[in-house]
């Protein structure tokens, strides 16, 4: 959120405080080491009594990696995170092709446009069923998608979703390691985080780190 | 039996038999705890003697030999703290300092190896704690039975897995490291797991509990019966006549990254509210090993109350309690007055805490259970362990190894095979692509990630600022060890050294993870021997200082020891990781050229091995003063922005370095061979036939490419430095074209190179 321009600011799990931020990203990471369902323990955490009523009221929220897991666990996106296709941890270069761009999260980006973004996950198969499935294709909430076949046998080659409203997105490649060519394999991701600021224009955007 | 063996008891019944023998212990050794105590042990004072001085813990065997490790002056000029501290910590400029080390869990990971492995990170993480440095990253080498072997099949992706699920969950980036194949390890695979932290230059920690009347508190996860004696080989019957506990004792540890991971996070935050007087990681040998070493490392002595420890099995004995190898657990001691804050830091990562006991006055170490008195010990006397100068002889069959040389091996006639033996080697094992192994690493996690396998070494940014970070590899050749083990050392010092240089880092401290059978055998004791000279030889020329390092010994199945396998790890400081240099080549058309000089050494070559399944010969020589210039060449021409790649040559030569720099960029090159100078300037020998220049191993050279337009000053760099430079040709195409001998596509280079580990395994 630096390099967007934005001021980042973390969110305590245990505390059930928003501390007024514009927007909120759920990170990739392991919460409770991921023993039982991926997410399904974090999304009890505190904070998501405070988060949930605020995304349902329109609050920004980005789920990455495990932030996609837990806003699944919490509802506020549909389906679920399956063990991947080989039952191994994959990371991996993916190219995706931006298919929603009217969310706060991806406006920046033009519709059809493909990126390189890290992918890396054990348990990154979305799943959901049939009717889930296409109603999400029918509302145009498949934000991003795998080109070519998912490394992690994904539904449909889904790699993340929006919310009905679109201001909650999840998805499981990690667009925050392709900010910068140094450490990623490009910059394409940075547009996720400069869409949300441009969003809040004028303002200072903080979010959870 | 050991519920009531206290140190009265002990004192009334001298002629109580003891399962000393099955704890490990010698009669000497038995006998001398009994001198020392003036009486024998108790059943919690013998476990405690057993693990203590264990080869794992007292380095018994190695230590008369590790003492030439110790650096000189001139080699410890950055270091902040050397051997003998958990691990050395090394001065990298701007106020930072880093410490690393290299550990192995080779024989867990052969009994359970997801387990085994996955602990094997845990507890080289714990290591780095302890040194109050946050740990960065991670690194493993791996070796294992031959490729298809069945049981390679159970042990490698138990292994792989385990590194993938701890690490991963740690959150900590695996950033490179080693996979070997070699029928050696079949019986014995090698675990050998390196974690690198980074910390302010105030902010080391003591491992010592001083100032009598302070608290010592266990943290972490609770004691259980896993790892029982895992330092010291137990059979566990002679601990319980009851019987009937042995069957629920796991011998390998269970992990709990999570709960690592709140350590990690609690431990640094204790760290920097100064509420830490001194702190010791859990590892080999547990509570034992962690009482005593802090006690030791203090200036009184320690009570410990051992009813006070949480146990996750009520029923465990006060020896298994001691031995016990539970992971996730760190020891601290910590002022009285600051206890209450200690608390509340550990109570908001959820980390459990205790207070044991505290720091007295007496120098002794005491421990009561159960309102009586089970340990009484002066704790130096079960740190500090005996110290054996064992019988050495070389080996007599390394005559006939050595005077069987390559020489007489049957070579590729013509262009056509020369292209075919580039291929079977990219597709043999040990140099196929390694990415089945590393898509189940996160190499990425915190951002700062600038290189990271396949590249020469894992290069992780420090500042953002300035550019400042550090760039690390490890390297081993059982096969050049074999055939001398104080030149196949230096090899591997000198691999990892040039390794690290490639990237454009200046090499500056080593680990060392020394793999050796039993020290009882006079023949691996003089391979341990000379493999310790010749580290310590080539880091006195190298100028550059080992701060640490591991010995694990008894590596072998029946009678019969695998290779010497020193694993080598160097670390670099890279000033601007901006400027860092890759292996692949540049898309655009650059000049190719070749650095440092070639001869005809195929002993212990993967040629020999890959083709003809032959060791024998003598590995390649040794030329330190080479490594330095290429090293500062490299590091030169990196800043000054003249280099598009690096790749160093190792094992299968400049073919197989040109194979991987068309591979990792994606693009071909155009070489020809015909104005390849043996020596630059010396016009005395002869240039080297195509098989030669293809595939020999001398070491101290590299393959790179040239920024297009910076040709001339490259040069004068190479003038500069005494580097002897070849121009091979240039970048480019889609093919790797090698004039007068093969070409061949990369996307078959590709296809051969990919295939091998997927066929595999899966």
């Amino acid at each position: 959120m630096r390099y967007a321009g934005a001021v980042p600011v973390s969110l305590w799990h245990a505390d059930r405080d928003l501390r007024g931020v514009d927007a909120v990203i759920l990170p990739g990471g392991f919460s409770y080491g991921d023993y039982l369902r991926c997410g399904a323990i974090a999304r009890l955490s505190p904070v998501m009594a405070e988060l949930v009523p605020a995304a349902a009221a329109g609050l920004p929220v980005l789920g990455i990696c495990n932030g996609f897991q837990i806003l699944c666990e919490a509802h506020l996106l549909p389906g679920a995170l399956t063990r991947n296709a080989k039952r191994r941890f994959i990371h991996r270069d993916v190219r995706l092709s931006v298919e929603c761009a009217s969310t706060p999260w991806t406006a920046g980006y033009q519709a059809g446009r493909q990126l390189i973004v890290p992918l890396k996950s054990g348990e990154g198969a979305y799943a959901a069923d049939q009717a889930t499935l296409d109603e999400l294709e029918r509302a145009g909430r498949v934000v991003v998608r795998y080109v070519g076949e998912a490394p992690n046998g994904a539904a449909r080659n889904i790699a993340g979703i929006c919310s009905e409203e679109g201001n909650v997105v999840g998805l499981m490649p990690h667009p925050e390691h392709a900010i910068d060519p140094l450490t990623g394999p490009s910059a394409d991701g940075l547009g996720f985080f400069t869409s949300v600021v441009a969003a809040f224009a004028g303002r200072a955007a903080g979010v959870r780190a | 039996m050991s519920d009531k063996d206290t140190v009265e008891v002990a004192s009334q019944t001298p002629e109580r038999q003891q399962p000393y023998k099955e704890l490990g212990l010698t009669d000497d050794e038995y006998a001398k705890v009994r001198d020392i105590l003036g009486r024998r042990p108790t059943a919690a004072e013998l476990a405690l003697y057993s693990v203590m001085w264990s080869e794992h813990c007292s380095y018994k065997s190695s230590k008369v030999h590790l003492r030439n490790l110790a650096p000189d002056a001139d080699q410890a000029r950055h270091l902040l703290a050397g051997i003998g501290a958990n691990a050395g910590v090394v001065d990298i400029g701007q106020g930072y300092a880093v410490t690393f080390k290299i550990e192995s869990h080779n024989h867990p990971s052969f009994v359970e190896p997801h387990q085994g492995a996955a602990t094997g990170i845990g507890g080289i993480v714990r290591d780095i704690i302890a040194m109050g440095a946050r740990p960065i990253a991670v690194m493993d080498a791996l070796r294992f039975g031959p490729a298809d072997a069945h049981d390679t099949a159970r042990v490698l992706p138990g292994v792989v897995s385990g590194i993938s699920f701890y690490g991963n969950c740690l959150g900590l980036p695996n950033i490179g490291g080693e996979l070997v194949f070699d029928a050696c390890y079949a019986g014995n695979p090698l675990v050998n797991a390196l974690c690198v932290g980074l910390m302010r230059h105030d902010d080391l920690q003591a491992a010592q509990a001083s100032g009598a009347g302070n608290k010592v508190v266990l943290f972490g996860s609770r004691t259980g019966p896993d790892g029982v004696g895992g330092a010291s080989v137990l059979a566990s019957a002679t601990f319980d006549d009851s019987g009937g506990k042995a069957a629920k004792r796991p011998s390998v540890q269970v992990g709990d990254p999570f709960l690592e991971k709140l350590l990690i996070e609690c431990c640094l935050e204790l760290f920097a509210s100064g509420l830490i007087e001194g702190i010791q990681d859990l590892g080999a040998a547990g509570i034992a090993c962690a009482t005593t070493e802090l006690a030791a490392g203090g200036d009184g002595g320690m009570a410990v109350n051992m009813d006070a420890i949480p146990l996750r099995d009520p029923s465990l004995t006060p020896a298994e309690i001691l031995m016990s190898e539970s992971q996730e657990r760190m020891m601290a001691v910590v002022r009285p007055d600051l206890i209450d804050a200690f608390m509340q830091v550990c109570a908001k990562w959820d980390v459990q805490a205790t207070v044991i006991g505290e720091v007295t006055e007496d120098g002794l170490l005491t421990m009561t259970w159960r309102d009586t008195t089970v340990v009484r010990i002066p704790p130096k006397t079960a740190a500090d362990g005996p110290v054996y100068d064992r019988p050495m002889t070389r080996p007599g069959g390394l005559d006939a190894l050595t005077e069987n040389g390559p020489e007489g091996l049957d070579r590729p006639a013509d262009g056509l095979a020369l292209g075919d033996t580039l291929l079977a080697l990219l597709s043999s094992p040990d140099l196929a692509d390694k990415r089945w192994v590393t898509e189940q690493y996160d190499p990425i996690v915190r951002g700062n990630t600038v290189l990271a396998m396949p590249e020469d070494g894992g290069l992780v940014r420090i500042d953002e600022e300035t550019g400042l970070g550090i760039t690390l590899a490890t390297d081993g050749n059982g096969r050049y060890c074999l055939l001398d083990p104080y030149q196949g050392t230096q090899l591997a010092l000198a691999e990892a050294y040039r390794n690290v240089a490639m990237t454009g880092a200046r090499p500056v401290a080593v680990t060392n993870c020394l793999n050796f059978g039993s020290p009882e055998d006079p023949e691996v004791m003089w391979q341990l021997a000379e493999a310790v000279r010749g580290l310590a030889d080539g880091c006195k020329t190298l100028g550059i200082p080992v701060t640490g390092g591991n010995v694990s010994l008894y590596n072998q199945t029946g009678s019969t020891p695998i290779r010497p396998t020193p694993v080598i790890g160097v670390l670099g400081v890279h000033d601007d990781v901006r400027k860092r240099v890759g292996v692949g080549f540049p898309a655009q058309q650059a000049r190719v050229v070749l650095l440092g000089t070639t001869t005809a050494e195929f002993g212990g070559s993967a040629w020999a091995d890959v083709v003809h399944q032959h060791l024998g010969g003598r590995p390649p020589a040794v030329d330190l003063e080479a490594e330095t210039n290429l090293a500062a060449l490299i590091a030169a021409a990196a800043a000054e922005g003249v280099l598009a790649s690096a790749h160093d040559l190792s094992d299968g030569g400049l073919g197989v370095a040109l194979a991987e720099s068309c591979l990792r960029g994606g693009v071909g090159c155009w070489v020809s061979l015909a104005g390849f100078d043996n020596r630059a300037g010396v016009d005395a020998e002869p240039p080297p036939d195509l098989f030669t220049a293809l595939f020999s191993e001398s070491s101290g050279r590299a393959v790179v490419s040239v920024t297009p337009g910076r040709e001339d000053d490259f040069a004068d760099l190479c003038e500069a430095h005494g580097v002897p430079a070849t121009v091979l040709g240039r970048t480019g195409g889609d093919t790797l074209t090698v004039v007068n001998a093969f070409e061949v596509a990369v996307a078959d280079l590709e296809r051969v190179w990919s295939g091998t580990l997927p066929a595999l395994f899966g």
